[in-house]
């Protein structure tokens, strides 16, 4: 077996390995309430961390504005099933949601792609500060978007609620800072689990086919790349837009595990974004497999010291994060990891020797 | 390298399988003591304990077992933390209270408060913490988004569910659901209909946070009431969470406009800034707030005669001269050493308010979630309770209380009832 195939199987093998050891815990309700709760945002934060890995790992160019394609695709989700249930409420949920998913990921890629065209001209500092920026626009639109729709048809405004001069305020759907409260809750494990799978699958693929050589010959070393030959928009382009697409399914699980959607600073704004580099940066940077599990320690961690020192919870948590990149990343650690797994190796292979002889 | 980093993920993630593995033992163990509180088994014990209930009533000794479990949900870190943290303390502080008394019905009530760090998703979390814990019903959330996110859950699991100071509409959408303080359109109406009928002012100029759902809402309802009003908003401005900071724009519109009442449906920290800000340029009109403004007597390097003259409407006051506010702002000085606001006040209410309702419908511990979430939201429309927020308040089946509007006006650095 090839190298990369075995590497890619252990990956998805460790999701649905994850995922039948809960569905044993389940099954036999050996599971907590907590950790039933938490299951759905742990494939949301997974998802969110291997897509933006295709941006700062694969492609190499830092973005900050994850969580806006995130908004984007929760939001114009949450509004299609809205739709759907006051207009067509016979349609069954199964074939909602999925439509749901293709729009919040349409959308998202859309918005990908036209925010690519400008930013993408800029490297570095210069993006992530855009890109930073596009993200907070996004989040304060929707903060002041209001829109209905009723039998006059559609009514629409930035201004306030009243503005949209609708007779029955229930049928107003996007309600400005209230967001969008009513959605139906489709989301659920077995779906977050396909969904990160796929997401796998597509990020997986993508980085070891032809298209994901040339966007890693661009993050070596772009004018090497270009002089080859390789079309460095285009690429630069596919990889952005791919990883805002995912953004959007990510959000349109979001938008589909609670019944309120509101546009947060604090699930939508920069804190979201830096949230998610953080899990790609602990995870390892080009590493699919080690930003999905940074995911779903750094999401379980606040939650499980909840039980522990729940008043002193975000200070732990903030201590340990410390930690772990220290242990993870710094020079000094690394090497003495080193050395602690060649003594271990080392005194394995004695006693092996030791148990022939 | 590689062989090492496979090995730390293969660690990390037979760390997660033991964690989640740990959560469960640990659950399994918390899920034995729930069936028996809350499963089949419960259903003949249940039915013992209730005829044993009403024997030891008849009999007249009553010395019951077993505690009460309420489950606390509101923010303690982040932003909104100040609102959760006065609820929690103002809810612990009537649990000694009625446990020091002897418990209600001879029940002692037991609470575990989670922080939601005002989100909806960590607001789920919380609330399936407490679950796990063994909840019977909840005092939550503080602030709406959360608890309208909470509500969807309690309703599946048919848990009472009592808001302090969750005042958005959809926050008692479900009949488990009720609230303690006023709903934003009756505090928008309640604000326009004072000002209309005290003749307080002739052109209105609102200033509010169009990014906050308590400050929109409100805005959204005053403008509705203040349509059969004699009186004109001649002027609408909107600020953001993002620029709090600077409202000279707003107050010159508001003085061009010359506007003799502005309106504040905000919160007091941008209203101090407010008040600073429109003195230095000059402008004194009357001001008008809601319940968002009290605590502006306690913020620090703030001139707290500008505030003079200042109306509000809030359930309370921490300097208000009626019997029952001052003794709970006195208790909870000597607890915490810190003057209650309204949302302590509200936590404070929620406890007694569920006490009421538990004596009325006489319920006891070892009934099941979804039978005390009947119970007692059966008894809520039926009960009365005299609390430090309001004199007499009632509740409506769908969730919203009936109590009268305070208005209080700010004389020499005091709350004044009106």
């Amino acid at each position: 077996m090839k190298k990369t195939v075995r590497s890619n199987l252990i990956t998805m093998g460790l999701v649905v390995a994850a995922y039948i050891i809960v569905q044993i815990l389940i099954g036999t309700g050996n599971i907590s309430s907590l950790m039933k709760g938490l299951l759905v945002p742990l494939c949301i934060y997974a998802i969110l961390a291997v897509s933006l890995n295709l941006t700062v790992g694969i492609l190499g160019e830092l973005s900050l504005g994850h969580a806006g394609f995130m908004c984007i695709g929760a939001f114009s989700s949450a509004f299609f099933s809205k739709c759907m249930n006051m207009f067509v409420p016979g349609m069954p949920g199964g074939l909602r949601f999925f439509l749901a998913i293709l729009i919040g990921a349409a959308a998202a890629g859309i918005f990908g792609i036209l925010i690519g065209i400008p930013v993408l001209r800029l490297k570095g500092d210069y993006l992530a500060i855009v890109t930073l920026a596009f993200g907070e626009i996004i989040k304060n639109l929707i903060n002041i978007l209001y829109l209905g729709i009723d039998e006059n048809g559609v009514h629409f405004s930035f201004k306030s609620s009243l503005d949209l001069h609708m007779e029955d305020s229930d049928k107003i759907i996007i309600n400005g800072a209230m967001g969008i409260t009513g959605t139906p809750n489709n989301s659920n494990f077995t779906i977050g689990v396909i969904l990160l799978l796929i997401t796998l699958f597509i990020v997986l693929n993508l980085v070891h086919s032809r298209d994901g050589r040339a966007i890693m010959a661009i993050r070596d070393n772009t004018i090497a790349a270009e002089s080859v030959g390789i079309p460095v928009t285009k690429y630069k382009m596919m990889a952005f837009s791919i990883s805002a697409a995912l953004a959007g399914v990510a959000g349109v699980l979001y938008a589909h595990n609670l019944s309120t959607l509101t546009a947060l600073p604090k699930n939508f704004g920069y804190n979201m974004s830096i949230m998610i580099l953080v899990f790609v940066v602990l995870g390892g940077m080009g590493n699919i497999r080690g930003s999905m599990i940074a995911a779903v320690v750094l999401t379980l961690l606040p939650e499980l010291l909840r039980g522990v020192v729940s008043d002193y919870r975000m200070l732990i948590y903030a201590i340990i994060l410390i930690v772990m990149m220290l242990f993870n990343w710094a020079p000094a650690c690394i090497e003495w990891r080193k050395k602690i797994t060649a003594t271990v190796k080392s005194k394995l292979s004695k006693n092996k020797t030791a148990k022939e002889v | 390298m590689k062989k090492f980093n496979k090995l730390v993920s293969v660690v990390v993630a037979s760390a997660m399988v033991l964690a989640m593995a740990g959560c469960g033992g640990s659950d399994a163990g918390n899920s034995v003591n729930n069936s028996t509180g809350n499963n089949s088994t419960v259903e003949n014990s249940g039915a013992a304990n209730n005829s044993a209930a009403n024997n030891n009533a008849e009999g007249g000794n009553g010395a019951a077992s077993g505690t009460f479990k309420i489950g606390g949900i509101g923010p303690t870190t982040g932003g909104a933390a100040i609102y959760g943290i006065n609820v929690m303390n103002g809810i612990q502080l009537a649990v000694n209270e009625i446990n020091a008394a002897g418990g209600v019905n001879g029940y002692q009530l037991e609470v575990n408060f989670q922080d939601d760090e005002h989100d909806a998703e960590k607001s789920i979390n919380a609330y399936n913490t407490v679950k796990d814990w063994g909840a019977q019903m909840i005092i939550g959330c503080v602030t709406s988004t959360p608890c309208i996110a909470v509500s969807e859950e309690t309703h599946k699991d048919n848990m009472m569910m009592l808001t302090p100071s969750g005042s958005a509409v959809k926050c008692t959408q479900y009949d488990n659901a009720f609230q303690v303080c006023f709903s934003d359109p009756n505090q928008g109406a309640a604000s326009a209909q004072y000002i209309g009928e005290n003749k307080l002012g002739e052109k209105i100029a609102v200033i509010y946070d169009s990014s906050d759902v308590y400050s929109s809402g409100i805005y959204e309802s005053f403008v509705k009431g203040a349509a059969n009003q004699d009186f004109e908003i001649v002027v609408a401005e909107a600020f953001t969470s993002d620029n709090k900071t600077d409202f000279s724009v707003q107050l010159q519109k508001a003085k061009d406009a010359n506007a003799d009442l502005v309106f504040l449906p905000i919160y007091y920290q941008e209203s101090a800034l407010i008040l600073t800000q429109a003195n230095s340029m000059g402008y004194a009109p009357k001001w008008f707030s809601c319940d968002g403004m009290d605590g502006i007597l306690g913020v620090e390097n703030f001139d707290v005669s500008l505030t003079e003259g200042v109306m509000l409407l809030t359930p309370f006051a921490a300097d208000a001269k009626d019997a029952a506010s001052q003794a709970f702002t006195a208790s909870y000085r000597a607890a915490y050493n810190d003057t209650p606001n309204q949302f302590a006040a509200d936590g404070y209410d929620a406890v007694y308010i569920l006490a009421e309702a538990i004596k009325q419908s006489n319920a006891n511990p070892s009934m099941s979630v979804s039978e005390l979430g009947d119970a007692l939201k059966a008894a809520m429309p039926q009960i009365t309770v005299d609390g430090v927020t309001g004199e007499g308040m009632t509740w409506v089946e769908t969730g919203e209380v009936n109590k009268a509007p305070r208005a209080v006006v700010i004389k020499n650095g005091e709350y004044t009832a009106m």
